[in-house]
């Protein structure tokens, strides 16, 4: 019987305690359609996902493939069954080479041996077939998180699956590595491949998607077909209301310099060269300065390099007049440094512990939250988490209660966002702040980011989406290979010109400034 | 019903008790193998008094008094556990432990019999020793990037040859055995606080049980409750996380090892101040007692309140092989059995994984049916 859909997913429910993740959702996916799945932070899209991937049990709900009736125990039935999954944190051995992982768990073997050679010529093949470049015999550690995810791709297609599930695929990538991406996820839909495809960027949704699904709060809205719809109709069925996609703020009033920053070098992971070279510059209170440039030329060095967690070279760092060079980390918070480090799950949080402790990370010996004693004062901190969760729609099963590591990667972000934020920091670092954030959190986190700025505190923006620079910021400074190239303003320049400081076609700094 | 039991399945601390147990039962089979093996003959029997321990005196007064030397010697391995696991806790493996416990044994005798000190006076020096050695792990750690592990192994042996020399002054004139506390300086004996008469005169039970009972409560509350539990939690959990916030990596590192040194240290002194046995200067490998206080901290699930029940387990076995028929199986045979039964507790974060995954199935499984 030709059936139309490669899966259905009927009327699945799952519920975690305290919260359905999944409630009563339908879903088809056609073949050789690309099905993107929108929804708000914590609306239920990894879950439903993973169900479909075996590795949540659903309380209800069926799931047929081609028209029949499966029944999928674990990662195993679906790999048997032809799906595939790249998950929003990729899962490779990190020691192992690109080969070795895409191979591992389907060994080709012969005569009781490993037949490596097999196996690289069928990589290589398919990595020529759909054009994703990789280097077969490079350490997963040593390359790039774009070529990662490609060796999880070409382990998807490696094992022969044919319903190919991307979560969240793009929110680690560079521009340039997005739109490889979606040429690639073309070239699949060409060879017949099924997709689903979750992103929070619409315009991503628009442009390569066929079909729409959105969920809220663990319900489904509707499908769509994108070609008869707009990202503003879209956004609305997500949030429940009208997005406002430009940031509206007044002219900055920049006051006092709040950091400074004086010819600074910062070493770089691999010995030898400098991440970071010789950079100066100052951000004021009551401005957002944003570091502008391509992913991997100093700026996350720097950011680290400011916050106390790499040591610098040479050079000196001001933080409201007081000289913080040799600082500790907690010296630093406490004169007045709040940080929204770029990798949430190293540094951002503790997973392991619940996220009422996570709310008071840097501020647990405060009088607030522990006796003169040395005794936590639990009341406390539990009730300071409750009012953050509620001020910043930080989404869980079980508000303070929940474990870090059960929520949902955005509501994860938005909870560091919050600790950050409210210890009303003078000089804020945010390192790409809405990275995994959805269009509704995306919106109010740059309301709360200008209001700071309004409230005469100094930004220092570290992002790598050319929208939300060239919107938020007061004023752009570009870093190429290490240095500044470029000091401009938002409101003369354009994103093409942006883009030229950024590759480094341009440089309107004096030498040895 | 069914979903009660699933809930109290998917509860974390009765999934840490069931792994224990599970382990317990496995230890105990495989010892049986193995005793079948040797002389299938007297297998049974000899399992059975491994279990049984001092239950095997048929009157309830010597079954009393041999009850109370098995918790004479549970004290200092359950102090000996709370050094492993509040270690354990900063993500640090104190494997020192029984270097730390020697040299606590060997300061706190030293003091006791060579200097005539009290036994409060003893302890305290006994537990300086100990966090003294902690404190060079820690720095070695913490400044040079040396593993505990390592640094660990190598201070047991210094602690071992420090105190043979040490006490070599001490010792009978006949024997290779330390004087016997209780003809030199009746000072240093811990107090009984009439706790001898509970068991059966057995003069050894003394102040070192409540008192290392009361160390484990005050190590819970310390680790569940307070500004410093914490810190030292979360750099156990994420040290990058803890870096983050501004935690003292560094200075956290060598407290823990020290706290943990000195634990083990007194766990020492709450042994030798009673009296209960000698040590020898001929002594060629540390006491056991650091490394299965490692097995009896994984045993009890790496809690404190855990550890109390575990620790007498673990001793409890130990003492019950040396009732083993020495006719029928040669005299290692008691440690042996031991020790198997105590490397298979160390499996208990293995086992509870395992039964996850196994109750996960069996949901799926339903699922599918259903
Ligand atoms: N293992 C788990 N245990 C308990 N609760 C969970 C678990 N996994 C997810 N949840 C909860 O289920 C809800 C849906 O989470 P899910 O990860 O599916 O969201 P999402 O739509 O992928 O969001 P995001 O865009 O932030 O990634 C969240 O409220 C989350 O807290
Ligand atoms: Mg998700």
């Amino acid at each position: 019987m030709g059936n139309e859909y490669a899966v259905e997913m009927r009327n699945i429910t799952k519920r975690f305690p305290g919260i359905i993740a999944n409630d009563n959702i339908t879903l088809q996916l056609k073949k050789g359609e690309i099905h993107a799945l929108l929804g708000e932070n914590g609306a239920g899209k990894s879950t439903l996902m993973s169900v479909l991937f075996g590795m949540y049990e659903p309380e209800e709900g069926e799931i047929f493939m081609n028209g029949n009736k499966v029944d999928i125990k674990d990662p195993n039935d679906a790999n048997a069954l032809g799906i595939g999954m790249v998950h929003q944190h990729f899962k490779l051995v990190e020691c192992f080479t690109v080969l070795d992982n895409i191979i591992l768990g389907t060994e080709p073997v012969k005569n009781g041996l490993l037949n490596k050679q097999e196996a690289k010529k069928k990589v290589l093949e398919l990595s020529d077939r759909y054009s994703l470049k990789v280097d077969p015999d490079a350490i997963i550690e040593n390359i790039t998180v774009g070529m990662q995810q490609r060796t999880e791709i070409l382990k998807m297609l490696y094992r022969e699956n044919d319903v190919l599930i991307f979560d969240e695929p793009t929110a680690v990538l560079t521009p340039q590595e997005i739109d490889e991406l979606m040429e690639i996820m073309r070239n699949l839909r060409k060879e017949g491949k099924s997709i689903l495809f979750i992103s929070h960027k619409l315009n991503e949704i628009m442009a390569v998607a066929d079909r729409c699904t959105v969920l809220r709060k663990g319900k489904c809205i509707g499908t769509v077909d994108v070609e008869n719809t707009t990202k503003e109709e879209l956004s609305k069925m997500m949030v429940g209301r009208d997005v406002e996609f430009v940031v509206t703020k007044e002219p900055a009033k920049p006051g006092e310099p709040v950091l400074k920053v004086e010819n600074i070098s910062i070493a770089a992971k691999h010995k030898g060269i400098k991440a970071v070279n010789n950079v100066s510059f100052e951000v004021r209170s009551g401005e957002i300065l944003c570091i502008a440039g391509i992913d991997g030329n100093g700026q996350s060095e720097l950011a680290y390099g400011i916050s106390g967690i790499e040591k610098l070279i040479e050079g000196k760092l001001y933080l409201n007049g007081k000289d913080i060079t040799h600082d500790s980390i907690r010296e630093r918070n406490i004169g007045g440094l709040g940080h929204i480090p770029e990798d949430r799950h190293k540094y951002g949080l503790v997973l392991d512990y619940p996220l009422h402790y996570n709310m008071v990370l840097q501020r647990y010996f405060e009088s607030e939250f522990t006796t003169r004693y040395g005794f936590l004062k639990k009341k406390n901190i539990r009730a300071y988490a409750e009012r953050l969760i509620k001020d910043y729609d930080v989404r869980s099963g079980q508000g303070p209660d929940t474990w870090a590591r059960s929520m949902s990667g955005g509501n994860q972000q938005k909870a560091i966002i919050a600790r950050e934020v409210d210890r009303d920091p003078s000089l804020l670092l945010a390192v790409q702040p809405t990275r995994g954030l959805d269009v509704g959190a995306i919106e109010s986190i740059h309301k709360k980011l200008v209001e700071l700025r309004d409230n005469g505190k100094a930004i220092l923006l570290i992002s790598l989406e050319m929208d939300e620079v060239m919107s938020l910021s007061d004023r752009i400074l570009v870093m190429y290979e290490g240095k500044i190239v470029g000091e401009l303003d938002p409101k003369e320049t354009t994103p093409e010109e942006l883009g030229l400081y950024m590759s480094g076609a341009k440089n309107n700094m004096k030498e040895g400034a | 019903m069914n979903k009660r039991l699933k809930l109290i399945l998917k509860n974390p601390g009765f999934q840490s008790f069931l792994a224990s147990l599970v382990c317990i039962v496995l230890g105990l089979l495989i010892g049986y193998i193995v005793l079948l093996f040797i002389n299938a003959e007297g297998a049974t029997q000899a399992i059975l008094m491994i279990i049984k321990n001092f239950f095997k005196y048929p009157s309830a007064g010597a079954a009393m008094k041999y009850f109370g030397s098995t918790l004479v010697k549970a004290a200092p391995l359950l102090m000996c556990s709370l050094s492993v696991l509040f270690a354990y806790k900063t993500g640090l493996f104190n494997i020192g432990a029984a270097g730390q416990y020697a040299l606590g044994a060997g300061i706190c005798l030293y003091c006791a019999l060579a200097l005539r000190l009290p036994w409060f006076v003893c302890i305290v020096f006994a537990m300086c020793g100990g966090a003294f050695l902690g404190v060079i792990s820690g720095i070695l750690k913490s400044l040079c990037n040396v593993n505990e592990v390592i640094s660990g192994i190598m201070l047991n042996w210094i602690s071992l040859y420090t105190v043979n020399t040490m006490l070599a002054g001490v010792k009978e004139e006949t024997s290779h055995y330390t004087m016997n506390i209780s003809n030199v300086n009746t000072d240093a004996l811990l107090p009984k606080l009439g706790l001898d008469k509970l068991f059966t005169n057995n003069q050894y039970v003394t102040l070192a049980l409540p008192l290392s009972v009361i160390v484990a409560i005050i190590i819970n509350i310390i680790l569940d409750k307070t500004k410093l539990g914490f810190e030292l939690k979360a750099t156990g959990l994420n040290k990058f996380a803890a870096k983050y916030s501004g935690m003292a990596e560094k200075k956290n590192t060598i407290l823990t090892l020290a706290i943990s040194g000195a634990l083990a240290a007194m766990g020492a002194s709450l042994f030798y101040l009673t009296g209960y046995e000698q040590w020898s200067v001929t002594s060629s490998s540390v006491p056991a007692m650091g490394f299965n206080g490692i097995a009896a901290a994984f045993l009890g699930g790496l809690s404190p309140i855990g550890a109390i029940f575990s620790s007498f387990f673990i001793q409890h076995i130990t003492e019950g092989g040396a009732y083993v028929d020495k006719t029928k199986y040669c005299s290692q045979i008691s440690d042996l059995i031991s020790s198997i039964i105590i490397y298979l507790c160390g499996f208990v974060l293995f086992m509870k994984q395992f039964m996850n995954n196994m109750i996960r199935r069996s949901e799926l499984k339903k699922g599918g049916k259903g």
